[in-house]
C-alpha cells in the first residue's frame, strides 16, 4: 500500500535535503537575530526602568504566551495591511525571531537573576558603572549559565520551524508535502524520513550542548 | 494602586492591539496592477504547489509544473508580449485569497471557483475550466452518490468551497477539514471518513496513484474556476480576459488539457476542451 | 471585530473547549508518563536508564507536528481507528511527556543523594524511597517548570488544526476562510488562547519569586 522503494528515490531525498538546507538556514539566522534581541529585553525588563520595563515585560508575556502558529499568520497575512510585504522565507524569520526573542528574554533574565546579587553590588562598590559591571562581571556569568536553556531552546527553534508550512515556506515539512503531493502513497515513508532528519539535528545538537557543558563545570 | 497601574496598562495595550488589527480591514491601496506588472515585465501568479496535474513542484528541479502553470506563462505572454515573465508564489486554499488582498500576488490561479461569496471579496475572471464536485471512494464501498453521504464522514481541505456544499447537498454528513488534499486523502485511506469530496479534477488527480479508489456519482455541482483578481483592478482583469480569449482562440488551450489531462482514468477530458 | 466574535461565538467557544479539554488530558497523562519515565532514568538497572533515555531523546528532538500526523495517518491505518482529537491528543501527550520526564529527572537529581541512602539503609525498597522520600521532594521543586511545561501544552496544542481535532486555531482557519476576515479572525483566536496562558503565567512567576 505505501511504496517505500519510490519514495526514498534520490530525487525525493534530495528534494526534502534541500527542504532540512531551509529549515537550519532559517533556524540559524533567527537565532543569531533573536540572541541579540532577547538580550537586549531581557536586560531592560531586567533593569526595571519605570513603566518601559513594565510594558516591555508585558509585551513579551503576551508574545510569550501565544501560539507560534498565530505568529507565524500575524506576520505573513497581517503585516502586509501595514505595507510590508515579505516573502515567505523573510516572513518565517521574522515570526520565528519575533517569538524566540521574546523566549530567549526570559531566559536571559533568569540566568541575570541567578546570577549573585552579591557581585553587582560589588562591583559597582569598586566603582564600576551599571553597564560596566553588567557588561565584565554579571553577564559572562549568567549566559554561562544559560548554555543549556539556550541551546534547548535552539532545539525547539528547529522543531518549530515545520509550523512554518502553514504559509508554504520551502522547509523541511512543506518539501514532505510537496514529495507526497506526486504520490499519496508515499506520504508514511515521507514522515519516517522526516522524523530522521529533523532528529538527527536537533540531536546532535542537545550532544554538543552536553558536552560544552561538562567542558565548563 | 499599584494593581491598578497594572490593570491600566492591560487594558491599554489591549486596546492598542486591537487598534493596530482594526487597520488591516482597510481596503487595498489603489495602485494599478496592469502598469506596475508592464514596468516589470513580470505577473505573479499565485497556484498550488501539491496538486498533481494542476499545480505540483516538481523535485527534481523545483520548478512548478502542471495545467494552471502552463495556462499562466500562455497568458502572462498575451498580456505582456513574448517576453513577459511569469513569477510563481505557492499558496494553499487557506492563504489565497489573503495574499492576493495584501498584494503578494497579483492574481490567483490556483483550482478556485468562482463563487458569489468571493466575489464580494476579490473579482474574477472568466471562467479557465469548468470543474464540477465530486466523491472519492473505495472501490467496494456502499456509497454511490453525494445522497448516501448523510450520516458518514468526509474528509476535504481547508478553505475549500467543497465543504460548504456538502453541508447544504448532505447536510447530515460530518465533515473533516485536512491542510491539504494529499492528507485528506491518507486520512481517508486510514479510515478516518469514507468518503473525500473535492472537485473531480483534483480527484482524478488524486485516484491516478491510488487504483483501488475510484469516484462514484459523477459531479453534483459545477465548479467554473476563475482567475482571481484585486477588486479595482478593472483594467488588468480585462487584460487577462483578453488573453485567456486569445489563448482558447489559437488552439494552445486545447493542446494544454490533453498534454495534462488527455490520458487520466474517470475524467473525461473532452467535456473540457474549449471551442 | 466584535460582530465576527458574535456571529461565530458557538464555534469559537465549541474550540475554546477542545483545546482546554485536549491541554488537561494531556497533562493528566503526560505528568504520569513523564514521571515513570524519569524514574527509569534514574533507576540502578542499565537497561531501564537506556529505555527511559531513549524515550525521552527520540521525542523531544522530533517535531510536535511530525509526531501527530504520524499518529494520526498511521495508527488508523495498522492499528486501531483514532479520530483527529484523539491523535492529536496523544500526539501532545507523549511529546510533552518527554520533556516532563527531563523536569522531573532534574527534579530528583537534586534532591540530595543521601536521602535516597539513608531510606534505603532503613530498609525500604527503591520504590518505597522513590515514592515517600525523593518523589515529594522533586515535586516540590519542579513545580514552576512544570507550570511552564503546561503553557507550552496549551499553545503547542494548536497543532490539532493540522489532524481536523475541532480546536480553537481549527475553528480559527475554517472562520477565517469563509468571512475572509483572516487578521480579525486570528486576534480573536489569540484572545483566546491569552486567557488560559497569561493568568498561569503570571501566577507561576509570582511562585517563583515566592520559592526563590
Amino acid at each position: 500500500m505505501q511504496n517505500w522503494i519510490d519514495a526514498y528515490s534520490w530525487i525525493n531525498i534530495r528534494f526534502l535535503l534541500q527542504g532540512l538546507g531551509i529549515t537550519i538556514l532559517i533556524s540559524v539566522i533567527s537565532v543569531v537575530l533573536s540572541f541579540i534581541f532577547g538580550s537586549i529585553l531581557g536586560i531592560i525588563r531586567y533593569a526595571k526602568i519605570p513603566y518601559f520595563s513594565k510594558i516591555i515585560g508585558f509585551i513579551i508575556d503576551v508574545i510569550r504566551n501565544l501560539p507560534l502558529l498565530l505568529i507565524i499568520f500575524f506576520t505573513y497575512f497581517g503585516l502586509p495591511a501595514f505595507g510590508f510585504k515579505p516573502d515567505t522565507i523573510p516572513a518565517a524569520i521574522l515570526a520565528m525571531t519575533v517569538f524566540e526573542s521574546m523566549m530567549i528574554a526570559e531566559i536571559i533574565r533568569s540566568g541575570i537573576l541567578a546570577v549573585d546579587v552579591g557581585q553587582m553590588e560589588a562591583s559597582r562598590a569598586m566603582g564600576m558603572k551599571m553597564g560596566q559591571a553588567m557588561w565584565h562581571v554579571v553577564l559572562p556569568q549568567a549566559y554561562k549559565k544559560m548554555i543549556p536553556a539556550l541551546v534547548s531552546q535552539f532545539i525547539s527553534l528547529i522543531k518549530d520551524t515545520s509550523l512554518a508550512t502553514i504559509i508554504v515556506v520551502p522547509e523541511l515539512m512543506q518539501h514532505g508535502q510537496v514529495v507526497y503531493g506526486q504520490n499519496p502513497n508515499y506520504i508514511i515513508p515521507v514522515f519516517v524520513a522526516m522524523a530522521i532528519m529533523y532528529f538527527v539535528v536537533c540531536y546532535a545538537l542537545s550532544l554538543l550542548s552536553k558536552v560544552i557543558d561538562r567542558r565548563m563545570a | 494602586m499599584k494593581r491598578f497601574k497594572y490593570l491600566a496598562l492591560i487594558i491599554t495595550s489591549l486596546l492598542l492591539v486591537l487598534t493596530l488589527a482594526g487597520c488591516g480591514t482597510q481596503p487595498l491601496s489603489s495602485q494599478n496592477v496592469l502598469e506596475n506588472d508592464k514596468k516589470s515585465n513580470t505577473i505573479t501568479w499565485g497556484v498550488k504547489a501539491d496538486q498533481k496535474l494542476i499545480g505540483l513542484i516538481d523535485v527534481k528541479d523545483g520548478k512548478e509544473k502542471g495545467f494552471e502553470i502552463d495556462l499562466a506563462k500562455a497568458i502572462t505572454k498575451k498580456v505582456l508580449g513574448k517576453n513577459g515573465n511569469a513569477k510563481f508564489v505557492t499558496v494553499t486554499s487557506q492563504s489565497r485569497i489573503p495574499l492576493l488582498k495584501n498584494g503578494n500576488i497579483d492574481a490567483i490561479i490556483a483550482t478556485m471557483s468562482i463563487l458569489p461569496d468571493r466575489k464580494k471579496v476579490i473579482d474574477f475572471s472568466d471562467s479557465y475550466f469548468d470543474a464540477g464536485q465530486s466523491i472519492l471512494v473505495k472501490k467496494n464501498s456502499s456509497i454511490k452518490s453525494v445522497k448516501d453521504l448523510n450520516g458518514k464522514t468526509v474528509t476535504s481541505a481547508v478553505g475549500s468551497n467543497s465543504v460548504n456544499n456538502i453541508q447544504k447537498i448532505a447536510p447530515k454528513a460530518r465533515v473533516l477539514q485536512l491542510p491539504d488534499f494529499a492528507q485528506a486523502l491518507t486520512a481517508l485511506k486510514s479510515g478516518q471518513g469514507e468518503a473525500m469530496t473535492t472537485d473531480n479534477v483534483i480527484l482524478a488527480g488524486l485516484a491516478v496513484e491510488n487504483p483501488d479508489y475510484k469516484l462514484v456519482g459523477g459531479t453534483f455541482t459545477t465548479e467554473p474556476y476563475g482567475i482571481g483578481i484585486n477588486k479595482g483592478q478593472d483594467d488588468f482583469r480585462k487584460a487577462i480576459n483578453k488573453g485567456l480569449k486569445e489563448v482558447i482562440k489559437d488552439g494552445t488551450y486545447n493542446k494544454l488539457i490533453m498534454k495534462w489531462f488527455g490520458n487520466v482514468p474517470g475524467f473525461d477530458y473532452k467535456e473540457v476542451l474549449r471551442k | 471585530m466584535i460582530k465576527l466574535l458574535v456571529d461565530n461565538w458557538s464555534a469559537f467557544i465549541s474550540g475554546f473547549g477542545w483545546t482546554v479539554l485536549s491541554s488537561l488530558l494531556a497533562l493528566f497523562f503526560s505528568l504520569i508518563i513523564g514521571s515513570l519515565f524519569a524514574i527509569l532514568e534514574v533507576m540502578p538497572s542499565k537497561v531501564a536508564r537506556v529505555i527511559g533515555n531513549v524515550y525521552v531523546e527520540v521525542f523531544r528532538n522530533i517535531p510536535l507536528l511530525v509526531i501527530t500526523m504520524f499518529f494520526y495517518l498511521v495508527i488508523p491505518l495498522y492499528v486501531v481507528k483514532i479520530n483527529g482529537f484523539t491523535a492529536g491528543t496523544i500526539g501532545l501527550t507523549i511529546y510533552t511527556s518527554a520533556f516532563i520526564a527531563e523536569t522531573v529527572r532534574s527534579g530528583i537529581n537534586s534532591v540530595d543523594d543521601g536521602q535516597m541512602e539513608a531510606a534505603r539503609a532503613q530498609g525500604m525498597t527503591f520504590w518505597q524511597a522513590m515514592k515517600n522520600v525523593v518523589l515529594p521532594q522533586a515535586f516540590k521543586l519542579v513545580i514552576p517548570p512544570l507550570g511552564n511545561q503546561f503553557i507550552n501544552l496549551v499553545k503547542n496544542s494548536s497543532v490539532l488544526a493540522f489532524v481536523a481535532g475541532f480546536d480553537l486555531m481549527y475553528q480559527g482557519n475554517a472562520i477565517a476562510s469563509t468571512t475572509f476576515e483572516t487578521v480579525n479572525t486570528y486576534v480573536v483566536v489569540g484572545l483566546f488562547y491569552l486567557v488560559i496562558t497569561l493568568p498561569i503565567s503570571y501566577y507561576m512567576q509570582h511562585l517563583e519569586r515566592k520559592l526563590a
